[in-house]
């Protein structure tokens, strides 16, 4: 199978405290990877990984094999710069920079040297209207972005790491401080962009999951459980683990 | 009905707090201005002061005061901005941080006499630099500095983590993320911290007696040539400022109207520091729009 990331016995300490212990884990090029699993179970942890987040946390090791598209991140060569470009985030909190919309949306590209205003005003248009944004704000894009509501707050910032063209798209529970209509909103945002990057999300909330993801996996202490297809997983656990957080008997 | 009661006196008790520094700030502010406002004319802010006779002005004083506390915020902003940045975003938690912090607690807390007596041993006497602006530029920076680095540490502190896992998520570099992102919105809490930094150096005395002298030399503000003695923006003359002229004038001042030229000098300087603090938060308001788009 053609795995675009792939983490082989990866094991992450924060201090003494191992908080990942060995997790073999792959995806696919393109499509929605769901991370599940209860609260401390690692899935965060292994989300902020894969762009080196972790780094800024002292005292975190990490050990163990993480490629993505055939380059190892982890390798001392590797510029956390560049793979954040290609490895773009979007937080639990929506945490636009105090600045316009449209400075938002445009601020990785112009830190990258992009000036062209054409292709700026091109890139803006084109992100929020994947981030299903566009028709809501197309009218004050020099308004601050901290003025709108935290569901579009949190699709601007979608938008912001879309204007770059990463890769890879890593969600840190990005719907949980939202409301469910917004929620709704980026679930089927998701979806639509889907076939064009590869998305890793991190939720608590399992017919999120269940709704929008290919593929997920399981999470537990540290562990990862069980991993597969997600109607798989859901409708045929392979461990007694799985199916009770799923069942709800725990978690 | 008890919890009500204790809620209403505690308020009520707040108030009158309140209330209180108000009025001692206003009767303070009131009786300085009252008393030296109709000693203000355009003669008393531009012309030279007078030893022995009367009618005497503040018009070098003035200058000397504005020049010196430009001078000293040139110095001192950028060494605390970097030290601000330093320790905010960069460094470690180790004993060399402790160090540095624990010094600038103890610097902030040193009385001004002191450093104008350090400044007065250092500069004046060991460099041979002599009763000089540059030296009094220099004593107000060791004074201001730790003040402001402080405040810089505080503001950058203020901005929430996620805004810089926000920068760096997006590949911003680490210093990138600090310069567009943190600091300037950082930047309202910065302005009030140079502000209140500048009103302490205005008004400074005990510092400038010994390092910028209590002097002032005639000066020609037609020559602005810097390193001409009679230059206004000559570093290297004495330069007595208006806090310290205030001071002397209480103390040995032989003119008649002694007291007149205190009360006016005393208003001049209040309004100054109000109107670099309106001027200082304009600027800081725009800047900060222009940088965040905030309407």
């Amino acid at each position: 199978m053609d795995e675009f990331i792939t983490t082989s016995d990866v094991h992450l300490y924060y201090g003494k405290k191992e908080a990942l212990k060995g997790i073999n884990l792959s995806f696919p090029a393109k499509g929605i990877n769901a991370l599940i699993g209860p609260s401390g179970c690692g899935k965060s942890t292994y989300l902020r990984m894969l762009n080196r987040m972790n780094d800024l946390i002292p005292q975190v090791t990490t050990t163990g094999s993480v490629k993505i598209n055939g380059v190892d991140i982890y390798s001392p060569k590797t510029d956390t710069v560049d793979l954040r470009k290609k490895v773009g985030m979007v937080f639990q909190q929506p945490n636009p920079f105090p600045f316009s919309i449209y400075e938002n949306v445009t601020y990785g590209l112009r830190i990258a040297g992009v000036k062209d205003k054409q292709l700026l005003d091109e890139r803006v248009e084109h992100s929020l209207k994947q981030a299903a944004v566009w028709d809501e704000v197309k009218d004050d894009l020099h308004k601050s972005a901290l003025s709108l509501s935290g569901g579009q707050q949190q699709r601007v910032c979608i938008a912001r790491v879309l204007a770059v063209q990463p890769d890879v798209i890593l969600l840190d529970e990005p719907t949980s401080a939202l409301d469910p209509v917004s929620s709704g909103l980026i679930e089927d945002m998701l979806l639509t962009i889907r076939d064009k990057y590869t998305i890793i999300i991190v939720t608590h909330n399992l017919q999120q999951a269940s709704r929008i993801s290919d593929r997920t996996a399981f999470f537990l202490n540290g562990e990862l459980i069980e991993a597969g297809k997600t109607k798989r997983v859901f409708l045929n656990p392979q461990r007694q683990e799985t199916d009770d957080y799923i069942s709800g008997r725990f978690g | 009905m008890k919890i009500k009661l204790q809620n209403k006196i505690a308020i009520n008790i707040i108030r009158i707090i309140a209330a209180l520094v108000v009025v001692i700030l206003l009767f303070l502010l009131g009786d300085i201005l009252i008393s030296g406002v109709p000693h203000i004319s355009w003669h008393f802010l531009t012309s030279a002061s007078q030893s022995f006779a009367s009618g005497g002005g503040i018009g070098v004083q003035l200058f000397n005061s504005i020049y010196l506390l430009l001078l000293t915020l040139i110095i001192s902003f950028p060494i605390s901005l970097g030290a601000g940045i330093f320790l905010s975003e960069y460094a470690p938690k180790n004993i060399f941080t402790s160090i540095v912090r624990m010094a600038i607690e103890v610097l902030s807390s040193l009385p001004s006499v002191v450093v104008g007596l350090f400044g007065f041993l250092l500069f004046v006497v060991q460099f041979q630099m002599g009763f000089s602006i540059l030296s009094g530029a220099i004593a107000l920076t060791f004074f201001n500095l730790p003040l402001l680095t402080r405040n810089i540490e505080e503001s950058l502190r203020a901005v929430p983590d996620l805004q810089r896992e926000a920068g760096m998520a997006l590949g911003l570099s680490k210093w990138r993320t600090v310069t567009r992102v943190i600091l300037p919105e950082a930047l309202p809490g910065i302005i009030t911290g140079v502000v209140l930094g500048a009103g302490r150096v205005f008004g400074e005395a005990a510092a400038l007696i010994y390092t910028a002298g209590q002097s002032a030399t005639n000066i020609d503000f037609g020559n602005w040539n810097p390193f001409n003695a009679a230059s206004p923006l000559n570093l290297m003359r004495p330069a007595e400022t208006l806090a310290v002229h205030i001071w002397k004038i209480n103390s040995e001042g032989v003119m008649p109207d002694a007291s007149a030229v205190s009360a006016g000098a005393s208003a001049v300087l209040i309004i100054v520091v109000l109107l670099f603090n309106i001027f200082a938060r304009i600027i800081g308001n725009s800047l900060y729009r222009k940088l965040t788009a905030t309407k």
